[in-house]
């Protein structure tokens, strides 16, 4: 038994992984890394077999179809990250721009001040979210998808059913989303933000553990309520962000404008940047290029002239095999393959 | 057995009591789990809790973490008469619980495992960060300090040995200074070699003296070999109190066979 002992206290040496072991397994590691390979794989694949994909019109278009979908992926991870979703997050982002219009146009407030308001309302429904499925019980899919209804009805209520113009003077509209690329430095802020935040706090280091092992994380004291009900505001605060910002860009407010589909891109690109639905794993960096990939295909499948329902296929298609790839690769972390490798 | 003495449950004389339980009961409806059990725990001391399951043995240590309240009797830590109110009281009062699930997250690393909920961090004012450099260096130099060997800090818990990670459970129990330690059954479901590592671990520890443990265990060649004194748990009471190095194998099983023999005969 001693000698076991002292075999088993032995540093094991690091092995000297081969060169093609090592890019595998930094693959494996970092999804960041494999999902930006496949997004320049589908940039110089568009380039080469058509005319018009490559060029500075394009790159605009792809930035502004992410941005929103950005912005609402990064607030999701989190929530996927501690073992929750949600679904109603495309309603917010209608609801809240609608919020926004009224303290401009009826409450008299200020621009920004509006702005605050929206994103309060965003809030809002975030912590409803976050106590009835924390604290009542009820599981997020049930709590969010109701949510989505809820929403709707009311958005479709206060607006009467019609669109309004986007408020607000040329200041605003320049800097708030109506710029060329403004929006998109808007999610790269909220990206660069909220990965620091799960990657740098322990906001983020306690939103993996819950999600990782609920019980054990509440055993050491982690407040897994406050860390999921939190998380919930952070998803719907920022659902309501990505929704006043494209309202600003297409000059406006629309009442079934987001819903569902971006809500689902959203998701998509989540679980394609190697975030497990499971909970305890995913990152912002991948939902992010998730996001950009999806626009490549989006826009790279027009300019080919696929039609809309084969992007469909293909979205559908990335989404079950980056999860199969996900669980595969899972295990083979469990197997201690990585450990060798690194 | 009628010739046994109650059994009364005492550390070696001289050494100060880390807990002393008396006449502890504890009922779930009309099950009773404990009947009376009078136990102590000698500072610095590793004492084996046996007893087949449905003795009380998880009972008295959920008791002990402060998850369960007793229906009656007295529990004094470090000569002090306490109610346990939560485990968080318990853990206030030195008392932390290696459960079978160990509590660790898969997906973090070793250092933030180490560090779950206790995290360094460095910033200005509300806005702070965590101090990884720091958390992975002191991380590092625990487990080096008490023997645990894992390859790199970075590793997550995940990629870790069943045994690499009992010994992790347990070093953050110690770091964050546990005085009485409780194990849940450490040993349970381990290979020779990873058991080993786990025997070798609680070793150190008891050399250092400073920390008490209760150990639950099924292997009696694991509680003779890892304890200072063994309790036999038996429908709700002590039955036996011995010195490790005054029993055997043999006589810890013919005891248990006896008792088991001992209703039906009674």
């Amino acid at each position: 038994m001693a000698e076991a002992a002292r075999e088993a206290r032995q540093p094991t040496p690091p092995e000297r992984a081969g060169f093609g072991r090592r890019v595998a397994g930094a693959l494996v590691r970092r999804r960041e890394a494999s999902i930006f390979l496949v997004g320049i794989g589908l940039v110089l694949y568009f380039s080469l077999t058509t005319d018009a994909f490559f060029g500075k019109e394009n790159a605009r278009v792809i930035a502004e179809f992410s941005a929103p979908l950005m912005i609402i992926a990064a607030g999701q991870v989190m929530l996927l990250i501690c073992g929750e979703i949600d679904l109603s997050v495309g309603n917010v982002f209608a609801f809240s721009s609608w919020i926004f219009y009224f303290a401009n146009t009826d409450w008299g407030l200020p621009i920004w001040l509006a702005v605050i308001a929206g994103l309060i309302s965003g809030s809002i429904v975030g912590l409803a979210n976050g106590l009835i499925t924390v604290i009542v019980g009820v599981p997020s899919f049930i709590t969010t998808l109701g949510m989505i209804f809820v929403l709707n009805g009311i958005t479709l209520n206060i607006s009467d059913g019609f669109p309004v113009e986007t408020p607000g003077g040329e200041t605003f509209f320049k800097w708030f989303g109506g710029s060329a690329y403004s929006t998109f430095y808007w999610a790269l802020g909220v990206i660069v933000l909220m990965a620091i935040l799960l990657g740098r706090t322990r906001w983020g280091l306690h939103t993996i553990a819950t999600g990782g092992n609920f019980v054990g994380a509440s055993e050491s004291g982690v407040n897994v309520r406050a860390v999921k009900i939190g998380n919930f505001v952070i998803c719907s605060t920022l659902g309501a962000l990505a929704g006043m910002i494209e309202a600003t860009r297409i000059t406006s407010i629309q009442p079934l404008q987001g819903g569902t589909q971006v809500m689902f891109y959203a998701v998509a690109a989540a679980v394609i940047g190697g975030t497990s639905l499971f909970g305890g794993s995913g990152t912002i960096i991948g939902a992010a290029l998730g996001v950009v990939v999806l626009a490549i295909l989006n826009l790279g499948f027009i300019i080919k002239g696929v039609s809309a329902f084969t992007f469909d296929l293909v979205l559908g298609s990335a989404i079950i095999i980056s999860m199969a790839l996900n669980v595969t690769l899972e295990r083979f972390r469990q197997s201690g393959w990585l450990a060798r490798v690194s | 057995m009628s010739e046994a003495p109650e059994a009364t449950g005492a550390p070696p004389s001289g050494v100060p009591d880390a807990i002393r339980v008396e006449h502890i009961r504890k009922r779930f409806g009309a099950v009773t789990a404990l009947e009376d059990v009078n136990l102590r725990l000698g500072q610095g001391e590793v004492l084996g809790l046996i007893g087949d399951n449905g003795a009380g043995k998880s009972t008295l240590v959920k008791i002990l973490t402060g998850f369960h309240k007793p229906d009656g009797g007295t529990i004094h830590v470090f000569g002090e008469e306490v109610q346990l109110r939560s485990v968080t009281h318990a853990r206030e009062l030195g008392i932390d619980t290696v459960f079978q699930d160990l509590a660790l997250v898969p997906g973090l690393t070793v250092f933030h495992n180490m560090f779950l909920n206790r995290e360094l961090t460095h910033g200005i004012g509300p806005i702070r960060f965590l101090n990884n450099r720091v958390m992975k260096r002191r991380s590092r130099e625990y487990l080096e300090d008490i023997g645990v060997r894992i390859p790199s800090m970075d590793s997550e818990v995940a990629q870790l040995s069943g045994g690499q990670r009992q010994a992790i459970a347990i070093a953050r129990s110690t770091h964050s200074d546990a005085r009485i330690i409780l194990l849940d059954e450490p040993l349970a479901a381990m290979g020779a070699r990873e058991g080993a590592l786990i025997i070798e671990l609680i070793q150190e520890l008891k050399q250092r003296s400073d920390v008490s443990m209760i150990v639950i265990a099924h292997n009696y060649v694991h509680v003779l070999e890892l304890c200072d004194r063994v309790n036999l748990l038996r429908n709700g009471r002590i039955l036996l109190d011995k010195r490790t190095d005054e029993t055997s194998v043999e006589e810890l099983t013919a005891i248990v066979a006896a008792e088991y023999r001992l209703p039906k005969s009674a």
